[in-house]
């Protein structure tokens, strides 16, 4: 026979004090542990939000970011020309680009951190179809005119409609805000390639990628093939969804391996406060349970009944853990992006698979935590334990 | 002291108990000690940057090169000692993941600027003979098993020339500090012009000099950047520590990050030694109320369980920072690539040990007041 879990309830009542101490130290566990894996992904979603399945991301052989890469205007008209990319009344979907940095000081604190400008074509809009202008217009095309990414003009002072700024020596005016849907290009600032060039002293007719939008996603296969084929192109081609995904590696590994390896350690300490907890109820109860087993029930109950308060016990600190970081979801924060040298602010992100996981990580606990005591308090003999006071 | 056995005793009770709470401390002061470490190693950089050093580069941007020319007129300067310029060549050694930087240098220069990364001299004679002769950061040749003798090839695709460079492994430097940056990979300044395209030459990417004098820094900084303005590249000059610390500041809020899990774990660790010690206390109100009853004192009585919660501490404290010693370097070779060394300090494991006295002292008061404050006559009546 089944010991009533009101029982369990009661008891986890009557030594308030202890039971709330284990909850609390299951419930900052799991925080943390959701916390740091929602840091992850969010800065992977953010990267790979960047990239479409549709757009291919041409580079010099061998580089694997567009800094280091470099494209001549001769490769890119041989490239616009394939049959693997999409064109529309203007001519093809092509997008010749520079990226530079530039610095902009944080409205948080006040200090410059790079921010990435990138030097697009003038018809980008069409082949970064997630993004699109919230406030003001696009750039015209071969003036110093700039448009923004959401996160830019939210994190540095400056960056404001209507605001001229001087930077790499020219004076730029911002036109345009643009939504790309929290990707990494939200914390970009884009203007014209050619005026770009021009103002940093680049050399011309060298370009850093080119991105071009897909005739179909299968078509990425063709492209690669008549660009390797090619003798005159010394090219990379990369799925630009692949591409960004590669770039958030290191860092969503960083975080993990440090994040994973502090919600470890923590839990090792939150199944002591547990396993405390559980076995002063048992120790205190020892009377307790001997009547109740005197009563009849067996001791396999009995164990069930403890695993059940410790796991009562971990299932609050579960949900109070996931509630108190359920609301940094969204917050936005920024950090450096190794492969661009530049900025990139990512949110917190944390899905309903992570919240799982983290209650599955709660209950572990409570499970490791009940079970010993609980097999003791079910191992007593009767007799000895009836006498105690 | 004539005590040490009854509290002794008392611990050794209910030995399971004080396993646990000790346990908790320990892996709170491991915890501790490792955020700690990780907090250093990203500020690390500014904290041993040569404070007679400065760092100039490309107003524009990092990215931005300088001219060659410029290192004359810098030296003109006064208070100038000595000036060297250094150029970012991001290569890649095998795969990406081998990621470590790798420098051209000036090697007239680069020994008095960067004088406390240490090179032996037969090391760098060879080093200056040899047209592709590399020098590597003892940790980063530890990392890939490297020896003097080695030849190395390294990727590079930035500067327009496509294949592999090959060098010879010359030397290896160890820096001064503890945790100092031993994974730079250094390498002629000749052998890189000779090989890059034509627009490339003639610049660096940035110069670092030497003061006679720390306390110029700001007027040199100054005098520097007024020398350039107006020129096509104009510069920004700052102190090696404030150029430093500005990298660190875009890692974004690390440091509040650490903070943040720091105190979750120690508030959580207080509620389990305040909870144990209250449990403890609990249990012996009997034994307690009979001490008193046979003349112990108040404050007597506050003492024994308030010494009681403090070893359990200084046992668990030790036990945590002890498992943080070994397993700092272990973790360190797990994260290599991925973050500056990591070291632990005698600062942190003092300032460790400290928290942990300090939470047990304030985990055992309340307890303890309580056991302090009780009427004798009133718990030998509780069962």
């Amino acid at each position: 026979m089944a010991i009533p879990v009101i029982y369990n309830l009661r008891s986890v009542r009557a030594r308030w004090v202890s039971s709330i101490v284990a909850v609390l130290g299951i419930a900052g566990t799991v925080g943390v542990f959701v916390a740091m894996l929602s840091l992850a992904n969010g800065f992977r979603a953010t990267l790979v939000a960047s990239g479409s399945k549709e757009n291919a991301i041409l580079m010099r052989a061998g580089a694997t970011a567009e800094m280091m890469s470099g494209i001549t205007l001769e490769s890119i008209k041989i490239v616009q020309d394939d049959p693997a990319v999409a064109r529309d009344s203007s001519g093809p979907l092509i997008t010749s680009e520079v990226v530079v940095v530039a610095p902009f000081p944080l409205r948080a604190t006040g200090t410059n951190a790079n921010v990435q400008v990138r030097g697009v074509s003038s018809n980008v809009l069409t082949i970064r179809r997630n993004l699109r202008i919230v406030q003001g217009r696009m750039f015209q095309p071969g003036l110093s005119e700039l448009v923004v990414g959401t996160n830019a003009n939210k994190t540095y002072s400056g960056l404001t409609l209507g605001n001229t700024v001087d930077f790499g020596g020219g004076h730029w005016r911002v036109v345009g805000i643009f939504d790309a849907g929290g990707s990494a290009f939200d914390s970009e600032v884009w203007a014209d390639a050619r005026v770009l060039d021009d103002v940093y002293k680049r050399p011309t007719n060298i370009y850093q990628s080119a991105t071009v939008h897909l005739t179909s996603p299968a078509a990425l296969q063709q492209l690669k093939d008549s660009v390797s084929a090619d003798p005159r192109l010394n090219l990379d081609v990369f799925r630009e969804v692949d591409y960004y995904a590669k770039q958030s590696t290191a860092m969503t590994r960083l975080i993990t391996v440090l994040g994973g390896l502090v919600a470890f350690v923590m839990a090792i300490g939150a199944v002591f406060g547990a396993l405390n907890t559980m076995y002063s109820a048992v120790s205190e109860r020892g009377r307790e349970i001997a009547t109740m087993r005197a009563l009849g029930f067996g001791g396999p109950a009995v164990v069930f009944s403890f695993l059940i308060e410790a796991l009562l016990i971990a299932f609050i600190g579960g949900v109070l853990g996931c509630l108190a970081v359920l609301r940094l979801n969204g917050h936005t924060t920024s950090t450096i992006n190794w492969q661009t040298f530049s900025n990139l602010a990512f949110a917190f992100r944390i899905t309903p698979g992570l919240l799982l996981s983290g209650m599955f990580f709660a209950l572990v606990m409570g499970l490791i935590g009940g079970l010993l005591p609980a097999i003791s308090a079910a191992r007593r003999p009767i007799a000895v334990a009836l006498r105690e006071l | 002291m004539k005590f040490l056995h009854l509290i002794l005793a008392n611990l050794s009770r209910k030995k399971l108990r004080t396993i646990l709470t000790v346990g908790s401390f320990a892996v709170a002061l491991f915890l501790f000690a490792f955020l700690a470490v990780v907090k250093g190693a990203f500020g690390r950089g500014a904290d041993i940057a040569g404070a007679d050093r400065l760092v100039i580069i490309n107003r524009i941007s990092i990215i931005q090169p300088l001219p060659l020319s410029y290192r004359d007129q810098i030296l003109r300067i006064p208070g100038v000692k000595s000036v060297t310029h250094n150029n970012w060549f991001g290569g890649v050694y095998q795969d990406e993941k081998n990621f470590f930087p790798q420098f051209v240098i000036d090697p007239e220069n680069q020994r008095q600027v960067m004088s406390e990364l240490i090179v032996p001299d037969d090391q760098w004679q060879k080093f200056v003979a040899d047209r592709q002769g590399a020098i590597v950061g003892a940790r980063t040749a530890q990392r890939f098993g490297w020896k003097i003798g080695d030849r190395i090839p390294i990727k590079n695709v930035s500067y327009g020339t496509s294949g592999t460079w090959e060098f010879n492994l010359d030397g290896i430097y160890h820096s001064e500090h503890a945790g100092g940056d031993e994974t730079q990979f250094w390498f002629q300044w000749d052998y890189f012009e000779e090989r890059v395209p034509e627009r490339f030459k003639g610049n660096t990417g940035w110069y670092v000099l030497r003061l006679n004098n720390p306390d110029d820094a700001p007027r040199v900084a100054k005098a520097i950047d007024d020398t350039f303005t107006n020129s096509s590249y104009e510069t920004k000059t700052e102190t090696e520590s404030a150029f430093a610390a500005g990298w660190v500041k875009q890692f974004g809020n690390i440091e509040l990050l650490i903070l943040t899990i720091g105190s979750v774990v120690f508030f959580t660790l207080l509620l389990i030694t305040g909870n144990t010690m209250a449990i403890a206390v609990r249990e012996r109100v009997g034994e307690l109320a009979v001490l008193k009853a046979i003349g112990f004192s108040d404050f007597s009585i506050l003492v024994l369980v308030l010494a009681e919660a403090l070893l359990i501490a200084l046992f668990g404290g030790i036990l945590g920072l002890g498992v943080a010693m070994l397993a700092v370097p272990v973790l360190g070779n797990a994260l290599n690539g991925l973050l500056p060394e990591l070291v632990l300090s005698p600062a942190i494991l003092s300032l460790g040990l400290a928290a942990a006295l300090l939470i047990g002292a304030a985990g055992g008061i309340l307890p303890g007041v309580g056991a302090m404050r009780m009427r004798v006559v009133n718990a030998l009546r509780r069962v």
